[in-house]
């Protein structure tokens, strides 16, 4: 932070009527050139043992807008400066400098002034007012980030004329807050109070543990009456976006579960065949999206960053396969057996993930974030909105569109609805079951294999991923029920939404029994789900 | 949809498998306990244990066959009842460790480890041998009463059944994971040191668990036996088969399936006790829905819907457990998972149905629903 300053003086130039003002302020300490020296006697005190001379000394060495101010406080703060009878001299690497009008002289072998902690802070405080002038952005923000910590009365103007001149949202924050603190210490109860009411405004985040730290020694009945208003309405904005960015990682969630369940609702659906694989099948996406990445890496490196685009039609149909394999193995020979199949897929399941561990390692495989997909969109000071979750809503929906289209516009889809509705009758009139069964099982892998693209960019991938998210999926079914899109898609909303809500009162675990509770609760009102479909029922 | 009273086994393969039963159960501890070791006649250590263990599975698989092969009732969540039964048991046998722990403090390691002052209200009462066992038959039995009168009144049944079984265990999971439950967490409970105030490990107390578990799975299998082959359990085969025809016929099923539901899970309860003391330790993973599915793929290669085939299966999985995850670690999940596909596909009836008895008609209406 501190940077070895030299030539602080070289700015002289065009100076108004307010020099004399900017200077008593120590601001732009640099323009003020050496049209006022400072005397070495003035700082005899720092030699000797009282605390507040001392202080007193360099308050007065901050404001007197010296040219060298910022370098005597500088070697003050790191014990380079040597006080010795009616002299004063500041040490920057092997020279030494006069207090008074900073001629080189020789470098002193006396002791040093030491500076304790205390005094190192009002120093480090007085230089951050001075430095407010610094031409270079950094430091002047550095500085204003000084001072909104802990600011001195003494730096009022020189703060004030900054925020005038302050050029973007964040330092005239940080300045503000500074200023605020200032007032909220002051003796006046009225300019307390006045800006009590200022930071109500205040986006910053912090002044919250300002203003609540100013109520505990606040005696002032208005005062306490304005920190207390203020803090109301910090709290309210805070609750608000809080809020907000709740209801935004639930839908974010939503498109996990979403893209995760909205396959198996296929599969669920035409055939009425729990596929415990289903989770696997995601596992099988993401590793394809891995191996991608792989192939990118070694082939490709210049379009590294877009392998993932890459991925979606390789996990697509990787997934695709492996679900027309099961079915045409193992589930076409157990139809009308629902729970054998799910026995059956439950196998299945155990052997993929075991022949993942084999192919791949126990350990979870790493997948980069491309650099599109990272950061975020900063809504506010407190709110920011990270690319790779946008891009899940954007994809999750996107599939869901894709979806929507094939089961209205195409045949295959006129017959998954027609197989999903009565077999036997779809039978009669035609539709191929045995094959829309095995295209129907095809489309619903291929979009757990797309789920599982998505779920590589924000969880682990390893062999037993499948298995954290297939109860999962399976509440989103049961909740929105099987035959309809707006089901799974209302019930993997809410429920997203509904357990980022319960995780902020209670904790992720607890809001996730609570959750499955409640779908427990809720069958017995709903047994078919949300959305179930219009018709009688009998055994079968 | 087997005819009630079709006969599973001869007389004479009845009477192997009590005698085989016997062997286990009496003549095992007692050469355990009676010769010395090294003795080339007496069992190991590890088998009795290992025996023990299996003993317990089988009486799980005997109660999931009740509801599953007679009821139509696949619960994904058996393991819960099994694990609450041994948490509540596991809570007495921390109490006996005493001060003997590693903080030498009055309340249990994990309590001490959490900086908890006194005994949670819940584990008031656990230092009473009676009061656990009675917890064992009161919590799981009241869970699975309250549950399944929810599940069975609104008629939930089929994989939806299956499915929200399987949410209630790993809810439980989930639950029984958090430190703050007060049930060990991760840990759960471990380092028993005394049962009955006698040492756990001794050879007399291991003989003493492996004749127990056997006389509560044959006592577990003759009340189910018993309970298929009365009117009762001709109801409860109906409504697997037809349940509205049954309910046209004027019968409400919901106290069919409950009454058998909640015995199904009690049973477990008491295996789950029994297990904890043998195997020396409790934790929520015996709650994960995996070890659930696990006992119904015992009941499958057995052969659902006939008691002894469930039986059957449970040593033989658990036995090529044993030998795979020793011999050949890696390929124990293909070998599971193949199981679990292969009998559903070829062997719908179990490995009972390859037992000559059996004619061919039946095995391939075995696997009806």
């Amino acid at each position: 932070m501190r940077r070895p300053r030299s030539g602080t003086g070289a700015q002289e130039g065009t100076l108004g009527e307010d020099l004399a003002q900017m200077c008593a302020g120590g601001v732009l300490a640099g323009l003020c050139g050496s049209a006022l020296a400072f005397p070495a006697a003035e700082l005899a005190p720092l030699a000797e043992d009282d605390p507040d001379a001392k202080s007193a000394v360099i308050a007065r060495i901050a404001a007197s807008g010296d040219a060298n101010a910022v370098r005597i406080l500088e070697a003050l703060g790191d014990g380079r400066l040597y006080v010795d009878k009616g002299t004063a001299v500041f040490v920057e690497g092997d020279k030494a400098f006069a207090v008074d009008d900073g001629a080189p002289v020789k470098v002193p072998d006396g002791e040093a002034v030491v500076a304790n902690n205390q005094l190192r802070s009002e120093v480090d405080t007085a230089l951050s007012g001075l430095r407010l002038g610094d031409p270079d952005p950094a430091v002047r923000a550095a500085a204003a980030k000084a001072l909104a910590e802990g600011a001195d009365a003494a730096q009022r103007p020189a703060i004030e004329k900054a925020l005038a001149a302050a050029p973007d949202d964040a330092l005239r924050a940080l300045l503000m807050r500074a200023l605020a603190r200032i007032d909220l210490q002051g003796d006046d109860p009225r300019a307390r109070a006045e800006a009590a009411r200022r930071l109500a405004e205040s986006p910053d985040p912090q002044v919250k543990s300002l203003l609540s730290e100013r109520l505990r020694e606040e005696s002032d009945a208005d005062v306490r009456h304005a920190l207390e208003q203020a803090i109301a309405a910090i709290d309210q904005r805070i609750a608000r976006s809080e809020v907000f960015a709740r209801v935004l990682t639930g839908i974010s969630l939503g498109s996990v579960l979403l893209l995760a369940a909205l396959g198996l609702a296929i599969t669920y659906g035409v055939m009425g065949v729990i596929n415990m694989a289903h989770g696997e099948l995601l596992m099988i996406g993401a590793y394809a999206t891995w191996l991608v990445q792989g192939l990118f890496r070694t082939h490709l490196p210049a379009l590294q960053d877009w392998y993932l685009l890459a991925a979606v039609p390789v996990a697509f149909l990787v997934a695709a396969l492996v679900g027309v394999v099961i079915e045409r193995l193992v589930i076409r020979h157990l139809y009308g057996r629902a729970l054998e199949t799910l026995l059956a897929t439950f196998g299945v399941s155990l052997m993929l993930a075991q022949g993942a561990r084999t192919l791949f390692g126990a350990q979870n495989v790493e997948l980069s974030n491309p650099s599109w997909l990272s950061g975020g969109l900063e809504l506010s000071a407190t709110l920011v909105l990270p690319w790779n979750r946008i891009g899940i809503v954007i994809f999750s929906l996107a599939v869901l569109a894709l979806v929507a289209l094939i089961l209205v516009r195409t045949r295959l889809g006129l017959y998954v609805r027609a197989v999903t509705q009565n077999r036997r009758m779809a039978s009669c009139v035609g539709v191929p079951t045995g094959r829309t069964d095995a295209l129907a099982f095809a489309l619903g892998s291929g979009i757990a294999g797309l789920g599982g693209v998505a779920l590589s960019q924000f969880t682990n991938v390893g062999p037993d991923m499948g298995q954290a998210y297939i109860v999962d999926s399976f509440m989103v079914v049961v909740l929105g029920g099987v035959g309809q899109l707006a089901g799974t898609v209302i019930a993997s909303f809410g429920l997203g939404i509904a357990s980022k809500f319960l995780e902020g009162w209670t904790g992720a675990v607890i809001a996730k029994i609570l959750v499955l509770v409640f779908i427990i609760v809720f069958i017995q009102r709903r047994p078919q789900g949300l959305f179930a479909l219009k018709g009688r029922q009998v055994d079968a | 949809m087997t005819p009630w009273n079709r006969p599973v086994l001869a007389r004479r393969e009845w009477a192997a498998a009590l005698g085989l039963l016997m062997l286990i159960g009496v003549l095992a501890p007692l050469l355990h306990v009676l010769l010395p070791e090294g003795a080339a006649l007496r069992p190991s250590t590890y088998l009795v244990t290992l025996v023990g263990k299996i003993l317990c599975y089988a009486t799980v698989a005997v109660a999931l066959d009740l509801i599953w092969g007679f009821a139509g009732i696949l619960s994904l969540g058996h393991g819960l009842f099994f694990a609450l039964g041994g948490y509540m048991f596991g809570m007495y046998l921390m109490r006996q460790i005493g001060r003997d722990g590693s903080y030498g403090a009055d309340l249990p390691d994990f309590m001490v480890f959490l900086d908890w002052k006194t005994l949670p209200w819940f584990w008031q009462g656990s230092d009473q041998w009676w009061w656990a066992m009675l917890m064992v038959l009161l919590v799981p039995g009241l869970l699975a009463l309250v549950f399944g009168w929810f599940m069975f009144r609104s008629r939930i049944k089929g994989v939806y059944l299956s499915i929200v079984t399987q949410a209630l265990t790993y809810a439980a999971m989930l639950l029984f994971f958090r430190n703050e439950t007060g049930f060990g967490g991760n840990n759960g409970f471990t380092d028993f040191k005394r049962m009955f105030d006698l040492p756990i490990t001794s050879p007399g107390m291991r003989a003493g668990l492996l004749a127990a578990s056997a006389l509560w799975l044959f006592l577990a299998f003759v009340l189910c036996r018993h309970l298929v082959r009365s009117k009762f359990g001709r109801v409860l085969e109906a409504i697997r088969d037809a349940e509205a025809r049954v309910m046209f016929l004027g019968y409400d099923p919901v106290p069919y399936k409950l009454v058998a539901w909640v015995i199904s899970a009690l049973l477990c309860a008491v295996a789950g006790a029994l297990y904890v003391p043998q195997v020396g330790i409790i934790n929520p993973g015996e709650m994960s829905p995996a070890n659930s599915i696990e006992i119904a793929v015992w009941v499958a290669v057995g052969g659902r819907g006939t008691l002894i085939g469930p039986v059957i299966g449970a040593f033989l999985v658990n036995l090529a457990k044993s030998f795979f995850t020793q011999a050949f670690p890696q390929l124990w999940l293909f070998f599971l998972g193949g199981v679990f596909v292969l009998v559903t596909l070829a062997l719908p009836g179990g490995v009972i149905s390859l037992l000559k008895r059996r004619s061919a008609d039946e095995a391939s209406s075995g696997g009806g629903k």
